[in-house]
């Protein structure tokens, strides 16, 4: 069905603006297979996306926009190559001539998957910087406009059109292959992409009341770029895992702020306000990485121990045993003091503070955490619970020494003093 | 943003009439579709009326009455709810479904912005403790 023609300008635009969202993934993706150049790639599909917003207001939304599209970019493409050879380039030079680019332009629907993930693997490639990688990925695959990402990381736009400018230099000048890693390297790499998607999701969390909506957003960006990966690498678990943790947490966000934008914590927080279906996609998403393989990467462990909250009714109902010894293997295949000290906090829930204090007090020489407040703040705690009163004491005026937040220091100071006993 | 699709029962569906096989496949090619692009969060067709029943408040307390229903154009065959950006690409989703005589209906559905803390919830949970104790202690 074709657009009425009352359709104001605006109207249109914003369905051109979804259109995009749907297609310029796959056409860029298809597009990079044919020119092998995600730079000109991206610079093609955006003059089919310019040539859309010129006509569709007019003549209507095309029966299949995507095809539409296509044909444009195509066009476009084929124009280009002449160009270059009435320029009398030498085609050899970019391995490429006007026949092959040609036979090249006919896209087989069995590789629009293919071409998705090469272009997700180029996008996070590691030549790149973490911050390029995160600004390419949300424009060639999540369909984000520069503006939009400049905003959503509170950083200038002209910071973030100079990343994506540099991006693809790189990959260009290092001819980065258009192709998804095999062997050993995939692991490694694919690693590297949902690092990325990860870095997204907590932009996005990380967000506080008065920020640009556009932050909260990248929440659902990453969580439909999760689920594209999983559509596309179907046997990896670490993918799954990566899902469902993502699901898990998101799960929580109408119950993790007060009206006044005040945090609330986990246990306190009303579960009632919970989304069900999100819990229910994470753990199925879950299940899923587990039934594909019985080794347990950090992202499936951290679902995991998302799941055990998700799973519990009532905070009295959470299995910290079970928490505690999950930390156990995420402290395993991703050693990291933080996660010893979440470890020795899940122990001191399921087993009492005497079971706990040998892993903190072990902490306490980490480098890492000599400037972290919460460590001191953890210690403090379970000294109090075993009576060692002065000592707890002393952790807690260390801890507010070191927190930048005013309101957390108040508490501590007055934990400290409540502790003496005055 | 979240979205309900509501599709639209007719004679067909309230007499309980199956899909064909073609109608099957080709729903199941559109839903693969909307799984893979990561905009599908859940999706399902309901029975006919004849096996639902609607409970009715008033006053007087509740009345079952068990179905069929008669409006058939009124009631729902079947849902989807999709996780997508804009309502413009909800629209644009659904004019690739296989539909050929029906209406289908989207709505948005109703979310909190998405604020809060960057702690692991075992940590604010020590931290809420604390917290507690320090109000136990000065009588709050």
């Amino acid at each position: 069905m074709v657009c009425s023609v009352t359709v104001t300008v605006t109207e249109a635009h914003r369905t051109v603006d979804a259109v995009w969202r749907i297609e310029s993934a796959k056409l860029i993706a298809a597009l990079t297979r044919m020119v092998r150049d995600v730079g000109l790639a991206e610079e093609l599909a955006q003059d089919a996306l310019v040539a859309a917003l010129e006509q569709w207001p007019s003549s209507g939304v095309p029966p299949n926009p995507g095809a539409w599209l296509m044909t444009i970019a195509k066009r476009r493409a084929i124009d280009h190559f002449r160009h270059l050879k009435m320029a009398e380039r030498k085609h050899e030079e970019i391995g490429l001539d006007l026949e092959t680019t040609q036979q090249a332009i006919e896209v087989e629907p069995d590789e629009v998957p293919d071409d998705l993930l090469r272009l997700i693997f180029t996008a996070c490639h590691p030549v790149l910087k973490t911050e390029a990688r995160v600004a390419l990925t949300l424009r060639l695959l999540g369909g984000l406009t520069t503006d939009e990402i400049a905003r959503a990381f509170l950083v200038p736009e002209s910071t973030v059109a100079q990343r994506i400018v540099r991006a693809k230099r790189t990959l260009a000048q290092k001819k980065v292959p258009f192709e998804v890693p095999a062997g050993p390297e995939l692991a490694e790499r694919l690693g590297s992409v949902l690092e990325v998607v990860y870095l997204i999701f907590n932009e996005g969390y990380s967000a506080t009341a008065g920020d640009d909506w556009m932050r909260p957003q990248l929440c659902a960006d990453a969580m439909r770029l999760g689920r594209i990966l999983a559509g596309l690498a179907p046997r990896e678990p670490e993918v799954f895992g990566l899902v469902a943790l993502m699901e898990l947490q998101a799960s929580r966000a109408r119950a993790r702020v007060t009206p006044d934008g005040e945090p609330i914590l986990l246990l306190d927080q009303n579960r009632a306000k919970w989304d069900r279906l999100l819990i229910g996609h994470g753990l199925a998403a879950l299940e899923r990485a587990e039934s594909l393989s019985p080794v347990r990467g950090p992202y499936v462990l951290q679902a995991a121990i998302a799941a055990c909250h998700a799973r519990a009714g009532a905070p009295e109902d959470t299995d910290w045993e079970r928490i505690a010894a999950l930390y156990g293997k995420l402290a395993e295949v991703a050693p990291s003091p933080v996660v010893e000290l979440n470890r020795a906090v899940a122990v001191s829930m399921a087993s009492g503070p005497e079971a706990a204090l040998p892993l903190v007090d072990e902490l306490t020489a980490s480098p890492v955490l000599a400037r972290y407040h919460l460590l001191p703040t953890v210690r403090g705690d379970l000294l109090a619970k075993v009576g060692r009163l002065a000592e707890a004491r002393a952790e807690f005026e260390r801890a507010a020494s070191l927190t930048r937040n005013a309101r957390e220091r108040d508490v501590l100071l007055a934990r400290a003093k409540a502790t003496a006993g005055e | 943003m979240k979205f309900m699709v509501l599709v639209k029962g007719d004679e067909n569906t309230e007499a309980g009439a199956m899909p064909t096989e073609q109608e099957l496949a080709e729903m199941g090619k559109f839903n693969e579709e909307l799984v893979k692009a990561g905009v599908m969060l859940a999706g399902e067709g309901l029975h006919p009326t004849s096996k639902g029943a609607r409970v009715r408040y008033s006053n007087e307390g509740t009345a079952v009455i068990d179905g069929p229903f008669a409006e058939s154009k009124e009631l729902i065959a079947g849902f989807w709810i999709l996780d997508v950006k804009s309502k413009e690409e909800a629209v644009e989703w659904l004019k690739r479904a296989p539909f050929r005589d029906t209406e289908i209906e989207i709505r948005q559905v109703f979310e909190a912005e998405d604020f809060g803390d960057a702690l692991t919830p075992e940590l604010r949970e020590a931290e809420e403790r604390m917290r507690k104790q320090v109000a136990e202690q000065h009588g709050q």
